[in-house]
């Protein structure tokens, strides 16, 4: 004991200089390259060429909802089994595994939201060369090409999309022992050489896009929202890890995997979602990445030009192949398809889009109850205090610090008082001590993972020594979302919520400060299930939130590590970044990547999570983050502090302006949640996506669109004086929200910007509804009035929704409560009309002013209400501005209305 | 200040139980009833324009100051006024009315939101002046002691100063009597040391005979044992056995360097030896003691051990193909190796000269010795009288850094001076030593954290001497250096309160002391408004 108890205090004095300094960037000396990652330097060696794999024809079939047929490696003879898939929605499923595989290999389990439903599949074409598969409409065909094999989708006369063309489809069979051993000690390359019991197990699969240029998505790295090429360096690698101080613009793992790549051009956009949980490389390469524009354009001028293609190249270490192709056609097509398949981002409370503030640490119960107070003093709205692994018994997580927090429900309740919310992190390392319950009953039911002696597995983290519970268990989540009980969960109370922070995992002496590769998940080394571990995480926490209420309340929980399907669970943040201009700048393509791929709940922590911001940066950092999905600002425990009103008068009151502007555009805001909830669709938007045919857009990451219709460019630059902002759209046009001043889409608009400005523009054609009457919380603001902005297009019209239900529980979802309205205006008639006939909800909220954006001045303006009455509405119109205000419609925001300018 | 006087009579009344409602519209304050007429247009109070009265509190915002809309949430800037009977009145943001939270203690912010809220205003108000008055005890009792403190510091800042002019004065002397006592220990010490010279130059002379007569001895001895076929004369074949002898030290001893050494000749006598025994003597070894082999000393080996810490690496054995902790043990070869080359081998060719046989000096006889204790006591006179003049030194150095504290405008703060004051929490024992330093240590055994010495006076412009600064005490790991800010209250008890660390390595102690007690306000002018209807109840 005694002797354990050294071991631990030196090393923690050895490990706490390294992850908690703030002085040097990250060590890259402790994450892999390709070249030291066996299986991608060994995969990556193989250059394209022709495969060694043949379909065998003769053993196809075809049943109603998919076709099998063998393929053999006619070097070595092993057989594969390709599946093939016609999924509904217009997309393929291709997969591939061993024909006879000398154990199973991992399928990732719990990541689709069913058995993605299959549409019948049919031969066209057969002769002795392939098969050629209808995948229905638009003479979308699939061709199977036996020697060597290969797999082309076309449309008419167009390739849309080949797989295997360039020959890297590698599958590394399972083989006894022996047959590895030498191969692999050849192979072998410190320090960072795993020896795989199974043997080499890694796959490998190509595909190529011809006509395309542009590919996005595989998050989270730190780098440029368009895919860069990867020639002549590393591949971008998904691994989810607990890098510290991350290094910007490099392919990075980082903490959080998304295996979805899109491509986009003019035409179409279309996507691979590569469902494998082991550590994964992507290679992206391009034939016109080299070239100049002007290189491009004497092609273009010569007819030498070849078709561009973009041409990328999926590598990971275990599984097998699994493959989702999204065939679009538009950005908002292949949202649907990835949404169908991997569900829909969770709604969170209303509440939770709201300003989340916190700290590591804030250090007692006094500190909360005055950060509190502080937020109401200088009048800044706030729904959300925080409190990191301080606030724990030793870092025993669902504990509370006996001396620091003795009285979490006084504090708890003080902030329901307030109408305020609390999360306590819960890390999902547990302390390993027979003393502390939670351990005791994950080590008696035998939770933990095991190590490949079959011992529980151990590893350092912030308590000490601790264990990993295996979440990949799913008696074990059942056990875990169970202690978020109230009765379970000692001094927890329904205002508080949970964030999982280190569930990469995150084991500080382990190979590149995760869990090691051996460790086992029941049957299965946690090299299969390395990259889905975090998402489960998530998955267990959200469920024990939904439980502990009766399945009532929604859930809100952050996470840093995630998967394909994390959206389902909550929220995610882009982990230790630090207070530098060039984070704030990242964390605009780092989140649009993410809502790429169907997480759209997504931050950054304001201000910059390492080091001390200058007050210039933390102002423009709030100001962005004001203006993006998830709204927290953070601080690392060595700094200074940094609440909103530490930084003299001028700076709190351009801070509680940002956050102000943040809670009048709630009801937006909630709106684009219910959306993305709905439809899939992301709330934070590439400009691509909402113009896909506009080039122009293609490159575009510092600024972007919330919906489709509020276009925002905030300052990530110190002391820019102006910027240059693109509004899309030849037949758009766009007003500034703060000034109401109308400009023409399609061009490039110079803005001079001061301390204050906050550069956003609301889309000609669209009404964004909002509660102008900011409140301190969210909640204060529930019965409050709408301000209804309706932006005429260039044609006079203009529509919009507005969505309101009780904020917090699932009631929307299950007795319908809730209200949809369709807001259109045309022909000077603007009207509310029911979205949801079916639905329920009664609101005390009424529509207290409409402002019209671009309006002529009417003679008149009458309201109808459903009552068939008719009253003269006031109104005031700025000639100047063309700005016409109706005061105080008064009318039920849930009602039908109508509004008639004459 | 018409504000200010105006709701300054409620506190009066606040025993009364009849209340009168003034009629005006809800949220505005008494001061400002006359500009909202019932009935008439109301123009917003920036001017800007002039609306129906029935759009006051109307819940729509028509004023840009949100002037007309005292009483509902409908204005972006408006300000809400709780009248709060029975306690003190209130002016909140209009954005906190009916937003379900209870933030006057009249409940009047909460009229249309379902919030229950209790009228608190009788007891916040009973607390308040509870509170109030128990401060005002303290204030008076530690202003009290305060002007003791201040006449304390006035006696105690003459007593130091008359001190430094006593020790100014008492200086003076001391230095003229060091000057005597230098005079007096000079004088003494010439006799001294002509004394001492003497009998050391007797001494000396004494040890040249015996020494002379030694090396004769030796010499002697030496011919004898060179002398190997005793045939009365050292040749150079004799001496050429002795290569210790060789003057260039190249290892070989020639003929011509032995003649060299005899003086030219090819053998000597005993009497001409004596005259070449000066070119031998230095180097010259005895044949009996040549045997002493050289003894070899070894280098000191330092034993290093690696210090790399096999935890810090992120990657244990069970997951590395290879461990590469080779080129450690390199290393630490080539240290080792370094060590043996460079390190000197010691010589062990030259022994101390041990003159066993000459005698320690004879005793001093006893005039010199009389001299000698003449000069010592002379000397310690001296001595003694520099000590006491370093010591008024030393006393006027502190009394005049004591003198140059800002100890305040009416030097209150004296009596904090060398005094130390502790507090301790769950962890740590907190020390204050005001105007010299804060620490911090751990309460079960640990050594002593310094949180910051004594800065300057830290607080705001118009009262500084309510915040004291700590700096530059020990660093912090990778942050800056930790800094103390301790707030002073008005107290009886001289005494630390609380510490925190609000921000990490930046302490937060408040402490209470009379020395910042302002004088109590006299007794509140009442002041009634004639008219009682615009008295608020």
């Amino acid at each position: 004991m005694a002797a354990s108890m050294c071991r631990m205090e030196r090393c923690l004095f050895v490990l706490l200089p390294f992850f908690l300094g703030v002085a040097q960037a990250v060590d890259r000396s402790n994450f892999k390259t390709c070249d030291q990652s066996s299986f991608c330097k060994r995969q990556r060696d193989i250059k394209a060429g022709q495969s060694p794999y043949r379909a065998l024809l003769e053993t196809m079939e075809l049943t109603n909802s998919r076709l099998t047929l063998q393929l053999i490696n006619d070097n070595n003879k092993v057989r594969l089994l390709l599946e093939l898939y016609r999924l509904q929605g217009n997309m393929t499923r291709v997969k591939i595994n061993e024909l006879k595989p000398l154990k199973p290999r991992y399928e990732v389990p719990d990541v689709l939201i069913q058995d993605p439903p299959t549409e019948p599949l049919s031969v066209v074409a057969q002769d002795e060369n392939g098969v050629v598969l209808s995948l229905g409409a638009d003479e979308q065909r699939l061709i199977v090409s036996a020697r060597p094999f290969r797999l082309d989708i076309v449309e008419g006369p167009k390739v849309l999309l080949s797989l295997n063309s360039r020959g890297l489809l590698v599958f590394e069979h399972l083989r006894l022992r022996k047959d590895t051993q030498k191969k692999y000690q050849r192979l072998r390359i410190s320090p960072f050489a795993f020896l795989t019991p199974a043997g080499p197990t890694s796959i490998s699969l190509d595909f190529s896009f011809p006509g395309v240029e542009h590919v996005y998505g595989i998050p989270e790295h730190a780098d440029t929202l368009k895919l860069k090429t990867t020639d002549g360096g590393d591949p971008y690698r998904l691994y989810n890890l607990d890098v510290f101080q991350y290094e910007l613009h490099n392919p990075m793992a980082l903490y959080g995997a998304v295996p979805v790549l899109l491509s986009h051009n003019t035409e179409r956009t279309m996507g691979v979602f590569w469902l494998n949980a082991a550590e994964t490389w992507v290679d992206i390469s391009s034939n016109t990445a080299g070239k100049t524009v002007f290189g491009k354009m004497l092609d273009f001028v010569q007819g030498s030009s070849e078709t561009p293609q973009t041409d990328v190249r999926w590598i990971s270490e275990a599984g097998i192949i699994d493959v989702f192709i999204m065939l679009g056609p538009k950005p908002s097509d292949v949202f649907s398809q990835y949404a169908s398949l991997t569900g829909t981002q969770a709604f969170p409370p209303l509440s939770a889009l709201g300003y989340h503030q916190c700290r590591w640490n804030y250090n007692d119960q006094e500190d909360v109850r005055g950060v509190d107070q502080g937020l109401d003093d200088h009048d800044i709205p706030c729904d959300f205090i925080w409190l990191d692994i301080e606030h724990t018994d030793g870092k025993r997580y669902f504990t509370w610090d006996p001396n620091k927090f003795s009285q979490p429900k006084d504090m708890l309740q003080g902030l329901k008082d307030k109408r305020r919310n609390l999360v306590a992190i819960v890390d999902p390392h547990i302390k390993v001590d027979s003393n502390f319950k939670v351990h005791n009953e994950i080590r008696s039911r035998n939770f933990y993972v095991k190590n490949k002696d079959g011992g529980d597995y151990e590893g350092w983290c912030w308590p000490g020594n601790a264990g990993y519970p295996d979440f990949t268990n799913a008696e074990m989540r059942a056990w875990w979302a169970s202690m978020f009980a109230y009765d379970q969960y000692e001094g927890s109370m329904e205002n508080m919520y949970t964030w999982n922070d280190m569930n990469e995992p995150s084991v500080f002496n382990g190979p590149e400060v995760t869990m090691h590769k051996d460790a086992l998940h029941g049957s299965w080394e946690h090299r299969e299930v390395h990259n889905i571990y975090g998402l489960y995480v998530h998955r267990a926490t959200a469920e024990g939130l939904i439980q502990r209420s009766g399945g009532v309340e929604r859930p809100f929980v952050l996470t840093r590590a995630f998967f394909a399907g994390s959206q389902r669970y909550g929220a995610v943040w882009t982990g230790d970044n630090a207070a530098e201009w060039g984070h704030l700048k990242i964390s605009l393509p780092m989140c649009l990547s993410l809502g790429l791929v169907g997480i759209s709940f997504c931050g950054a922590d304001v201000g910059g999570f390492f080091k001390a911001p200058s007050t210039e940066l933390l102002v423009r950092w709030y100001q962005a983050g004001a203006y993006q999905p998830f709204f927290r600002a953070h601080a690392h425990l060595d700094t200074p502090r940094r609440e909103p009103w530490l930084f003299g008068p001028e700076n709190t009151a351009l801070i509680r302006e940002a956050v102000r502007q943040r809670y009048a555009l709630l009801p937006f805001w909630y709106q684009q949640f219910y959306n993305a909830h709905r439809t899939g669709q992301p709330v934070m938007r590439a400009l691509w996506v909402e113009y896909p045919e506009d080039s122009v857009t293609f490159d575009i990451e510092d600024e972007y669109l919330l919906g489709r219709d509020l276009l925002v460019h905030p300052v990530t630059e110190e002391g820019l004086k102006s910027l240059t902002a693109y509004l899309p759209g030849k037949r758009e046009v766009w007003y500034d929200v703060h000034t109401f001043k109308k400009h023409a889409g399609g061009q490039s608009l110079y803005i001079p910007v001061t301390m204050s400005s906050i550069p956003a523009f609301q889309r000609g054609g669209s009404i964004i509804t909002r509660k102008d009457r900011v409140r301190r919380s969210s909640a204060c603001m529930e019965n409050d009035p709408y301000t209804l902005y309706v932006a005429l297009s260039p044609e006079g019209t203009a529509e919009g929704e507005l969505y309101i239900d009780d904020g917090h529980t699932f009631s929307y979802e299950k007795n319908k409560a809730f209200i949809h309205r369709r807001l259109t205006f045309n022909d000077g008639v603007l009207s509310s009309s029911n979205l949801a006939l079916d639905s329920q909800f009664t609101t005390a909220s009424w529509v207290e002013k409409i402002i019209f954006l671009g309006a002529r001045k009417p003679a008149s303006v009458t309201l109808k209400t459903a009552g068939g009455s008719e009253t003269r509405v006031e109104f005031e119109y700025d000639s100047a501005l063309e700005v016409l205000s109706l005061r105080k419609p008064g009318v039920n925001a849930g009602a039908d209305w109508t509004v008639l300018l004459r | 200040m018409l504000c200010a006087q105006l709701l300054f009579p409620l506190s009066l009344f606040l025993g009364l139980s009849a209340t009168v409602e003034v009629q005006r519209p809800r949220g505005v304050p008494l001061s400002k009833r006359q500009f909202y007429e019932e009935g008439k247009p109301f123009t917003c109070l920036d001017g800007s324009r002039t609306v129906p009265f029935d759009r006051v509190n109307d819940d729509y915002c028509d004023c840009k100051d949100g002037s007309d809309e005292p009483g509902t949430a409908a204005c972006p800037n408006g300000s809400f006024h709780c009248t709060n009977a029975g306690h003190r009145p209130a002016f909140i943001p209009s954005s906190r009315i009916n937003d379900g939270i209870c933030d006057c203690c009249d409940t009047t912010d909460e009229y249309n939101s379902g919030a229950t809220c209790k009228n608190t205003c009788r007891e916040m108000g009973r607390r308040e002046r509870e509170s109030l008055q128990k401060l005002a005890e303290i204030t008076k009792e530690g202003f009290l002691l305060k002007q003791q403190l201040i006449e304390e510091a006035k006696r105690k800042k003459e007593e130091k100063q008359s001190k430094l002019t006593e020790l100014q004065a008492g200086k003076r002397d001391v230095e003229e009597k060091v000057e005597a006592l230098r005079t007096v220990k000079e004088t003494a010490e010439q006799p001294e040391k002509e004394a001492k010279e003497r009998h050391l130059k007797a001494w000396e002379e004494q040890k040249a005979v015996i020494r002379m007569e030694k090396d004769k001895a030796k010499m002697a001895e030496a011919f004898l044992e060179l002398d190997d076929d005793a045939d009365g004369y050292v040749s150079v074949a004799e001496l050429q056995s002795h290569a210790e002898l060789d003057p260039n030290s190249d290892g070989s001893l020639t003929e011509e360097e032995v003649q060299g050494l005899l003086g030219g000749a090819d053998k000597v006598d005993t009497s001409s030896f004596e005259n070449i025994w000066g070119n031998l003597k230095d180097k010259y070894v005895s044949e009996s003691q040549a045997e002493n082999p050289s003894s070899l000393e070894t280098a000191p080996e330092e034993t290093k051990e690696p210090v790399t810490d096999n935890e810090s690496e992120p990657y244990p054995e069970d997951d590395i193909g290879v461990e590469e902790d080779d080129e450690e043990e390199e290393d630490d070869d080539d240290d080792t190796h370094e060590d043996f080359e460079d390190k000197p081998q010691t010589s062990t060719q030259t022994p101390e000269r041990s003159d066993k046989d000459e005698e320690a000096m004879p005793p001093y006889d006893a005039e010199t010795q009389s001299l000698i204790d003449a000069a010592q006591k002379a000397r310690d006179d001296f001595e003694e009288s520099e000590r006491a003049l370093r010591e008024i030194d030393d006393q006027v150095k502190n009394i005049e850094k004591e003198l140059s504290f800002d100890f305040g405008p009416s030097a209150e703060f004296t009596y904090l001076y060398s005094q130390c004051y502790e507090l301790t929490t769950s962890e740590y024992i907190y020390k204050i030593c005001p105007f010299n330093r804060v620490s911090q240590k751990p309460k079960f055994g640990g050594s002593e954290t310094n949180l910051g010495s004594w800065g300057s006076w830290a607080g705001p412009d118009d009262n500084k001497y309510t915040v004291m600064k700590y700096e530059h005490g020990t660093g912090c790991w990778q942050g800056p250096s930790r800094s103390t800010t301790v707030k002073l209250t008005c107290g009886k008890e001289t005494t630390v309160t609380s510490t925190s660390e609000p921000s990490r390595c930046e302490y937060l102690m408040e402490f209470t002391t009379p020395a910042v007690c302002q004088e109590p306000l006299p007794v509140n002018v009442v002041h009634v408004d004639g008219h009682s209807d615009h008295v608020e109840l």
